[in-house]
């Protein structure tokens, strides 16, 4: 019998076919559980992009904050108070007459069923002021400016507008995102303002002028039902979505050269498109958060 | 010894699994044009991020004036970066801001300085780069070279001791290339900057820089004057010599430098064809006045034309002619001596006043209001060369035998074409 070694021939071969056998087990055991560890993985891993990118966000939000009280900032301050508010104020006035108006007619409808017509202001009115008039607002802002301020900050990093300030030794921090986070903090509150008036208008002129309900009894009921704390606990929430919308706007451009799905213009595009849905969800999220607060 | 401005020591830098640069050592000196060449991918705008600051090695140092960078102090750092400007590849122009904004920008962000001092400092930076008409346009309403005068200005107007270029030529036409390199040479005399360009491989590069840094396989293979990178033998020359000489011919049908010295040693010195033979050196006399008056595209376009036809004219007796300076023609006639060349050049400048006149120039005096356009000057020098001379010997004789053969005065409408 030939040796291999000390072992005889035969049973080496049995032994090296056991081991392959027990490899060939151990790697399709392997295999297996890489399989189900496989959902596992991906949600780790989104998880951990997730929160990477919520603690960028945070960093970036923080030192943009700080920034605002820098020298030189008021004049882009201003100039982005105008962009972001001055320049939304036609839309968001026609998205809150018709608001108001469908309020006021729906509102009609359903109360007239028991009788109690004369409570459409106060429907109207708590509806807008502390509900619609902030998230509306937020929602028309991000359509309107949020895209925008995406796009162009996207653009500016892509054509290397970004390394330029950079190297002229200008923060972008500074000089691009502080003064539109300041401008949509400034902007948000007043806009939603504008909202509510005008979205009570829209309620009185269906609710009053084309159903006929008592012009006195709804702003009689505006006034009785409608106190301080609603009015303030609407502009904290608007505040707070100014910041939310700013924030995920301004960073969703200014790192659009992090994307590893796209490049150039086409990450432009999926980057607006991200932030805008990020923006709107992130509203909704945020309006239920901050009411169970503020309740 | 003197201490670089600036110098990379093992400088590593890598994205990821990616290594850009690997241990690179460079060193660059102040007051002088540095260009760093490579191919295309090699990590030449890397290295440059590195020097202002936008990137930082893994490993190594890059020192500024004998001090680490990362060792400094943030202020100390600061003010060493802010003696440098950079000048991007795409200009990197705020399009949504005129060309006066946009110079204005670092003035108006980094110092306190008062409007009406702005005000000056950047229409004078504007009227400099010949922008005063564009001032208050937007870069989208500037043809490119106007574009890249915007972004030099903004880059002078902080007055920084080391300027940039992150390939200042790309995509231009070769004359617009080599018009915007001869407007970076003239800008470092006029303000006296280090520059730092990373070029593809053109002519001029050659002409205007005082060293070359090659970089190559991640490292920096060669650092030098031009003229000891044409001793340098490394695979990196060849790739390099080959686009020049493709892009030499293409500018003006001229032979390379390199190309032009290979005939004539085989020609020339190996005696293979007569016992002599005539070199003649052309000059463009002034030709940075003329740059002030006329600017750097139209200078280029008549450098062009003349040596095409200087080429043209002399090929058809047998010549080559080479680019050998920003301003300079060789043209070497192998089967003549110097009595020959002497009857060659007398037809060579009859033709070139003709050609001259219906074309980009126009004769001293037979134009209206003469004294409105400058006047060019053009030297031609003849010398007898025998085999066993060395060219430069022969060529360097034929500069000092140089006297004014023409006199030509620009036409506006014709420079134009």
């Amino acid at each position: 019998m030939k040796h291999v070694g000390a072992i005889p021939v035969e049973k080496a071969g049995n032994m090296r076919h056991t081991t392959e056998k027990n490899n060939l087990s151990e790697n399709q055991s392997m295999e297996q559980g890489a399989l189900l560890a496989r959902p596992f993985a991906v949600v780790g891993r989104r998880t951990i992009n997730w929160v990477n990118t919520l603690g960028a966000a945070a960093i970036f939000l923080v030192l943009a904050v700080l920034m605002i009280f820098r020298p030189k900032q008021w004049v882009k301050i201003i100039e982005q108070i105008y962009y972001i508010g001055a320049r939304s104020t036609t839309i968001i006035m026609l998205v809150a007459l018709f608001t108001g108006m469908v309020l006021g007619l729906q509102s009609y409808h359903a109360l007239s069923q028991f009788g109690t017509v004369g409570a459409v202001g106060t429907l109207v009115a708590l509806s807008l002021i502390r509900e619609l008039g902030p998230v509306l607002t937020a929602i028309m802002i991000t359509a309107r400016a949020g895209s925008a301020i995406t796009a162009e900050i996207g653009i500016q990093r892509i054509s290397e507008q970004i390394d330029a300030l950079d190297t002229m030794r200008i923060d972008p921090l500074r000089y691009l995102i502080s003064p539109r986070i300041a401008a949509s903090i400034i902007s948000f509150p007043f806009l939603t303002a504008l909202f509510d008036l005008v979205g009570i208008i829209g309620g009185f002129i269906s609710g009053v002028m084309l159903m006929g309900a008592n012009a006195g009894t709804f702003f009689y009921r505006i006034q009785a039902s409608v106190d301080m704390k609603d009015v303030t606990d609407g502009f904290i929430k608007s505040m707070v979505f100014a910041v939310i919308v700013a924030t995920v706007c301004c960073f969703q451009g200014y790192f659009v050269h992090m994307r590893t799905d796209s490049r150039g213009a086409k990450s432009v595009g999926l980057s607006t498109t991200a932030a805008v849905v990020t923006s709107c969800a992130l509203i909704l999220v945020a309006d239920y958060v901050v009411t169970s607060l503020l309740i | 010894m003197e201490t670089p401005l600036i110098e990379f020591k093992n400088v590593t830098k890598r994205f990821g699994q990616l290594t850009v640069l690997d241990q690179a050592d460079a060193k660059i000196y102040e007051g002088e044009i540095t260009t760093i060449i490579g191919l295309s991918g090699s990590g030449k705008s890397v290295f440059l991020k590195h020097i202002i600051g936008l990137l930082n090695p893994e490993d190594g140092a890059v020192l500024f004036r004998g001090k680490p960078l990362d060792e400094m102090k943030k202020k100390e750092r600061d003010a060493s970066l802010a003696q440098i400007s950079y000048m991007f590849q795409d200009n990197a122009l705020f399009d949504s801001m005129t060309i006066y904004e946009n110079v204005a920008l670092p003035l108006r962000e980094t110092t306190n300085l008062s409007k009406a001092e702005i005000d000056r400092r950047v229409m004078t930076r504007i009227e400099q780069m010949e922008l005063s008409e564009a001032a208050f346009k937007y870069p989208s309403e500037l043809s490119g070279g106007m574009q890249k005068r915007a972004a030099l200005a903004r880059a002078l107007v902080t007055d920084p001791r080391i300027v940039l270029f992150d390939e200042p030529t790309t995509g231009q036409d070769p004359v617009r290339e080599n018009a915007i390199l001869s407007m970076v040479a003239e800008n470092r005399k006029k303000f006296d900057f280090t520059a730092v360009l990373v070029s593809h491989a053109i002519p001029e590069v050659y002409f205007i820089s005082n060293r070359i840094l090659a970089l190559y396989d991640r490292k920096i293979v060669f650092q030098g004057s031009p003229e000891e990178f044409e001793n340098f033998d490394h695979p990196l020359k060849n790739e390099i010599r080959n686009s020049l000489e493709e892009l030499q011919e293409k500018l003006s049908g001229l032979y390379a430098k390199r190309q032009f010295k290979v005939r004539y040693h085989t020609e020339l010195q190996s005696g293979a064809l007569q016992e002599t033979y005539a070199v003649l050196v052309f000059t463009l006399k002034d030709m940075d006045t003329f740059v002030s008056k006329l600017g750097h595209e139209a200078i280029q376009k008549i450098l062009y034309s003349m040596g095409s036809f200087i080429d043209k004219h002399f090929s058809a007796v047998g010549g080559f002619s080479a680019r050998f300076g920003a301003d300079e023609f060789v043209t070497a006639l192998p089967y003549s001596d110097v009595k020959e060349a002497g009857a060659i050049l007398d037809s060579f400048v009859e033709d070139f006043q003709g050609w001259g006149s219906r074309n980009i120039l126009s004769w001293d005096g037979t134009e209206e209001a003469p004294h409105v356009y400058p006047e060019f000057v053009v030297l031609a020098g003849i010398a007898e060369g025998k085999p066993i001379e060395r060219m430069g010997d022969v060529i360097e004789f034929a500069r000092k035998q140089q006297k004014e053969i023409c006199r030509l005065r620009c036409r506006a409408t014709g420079v134009d074409r």
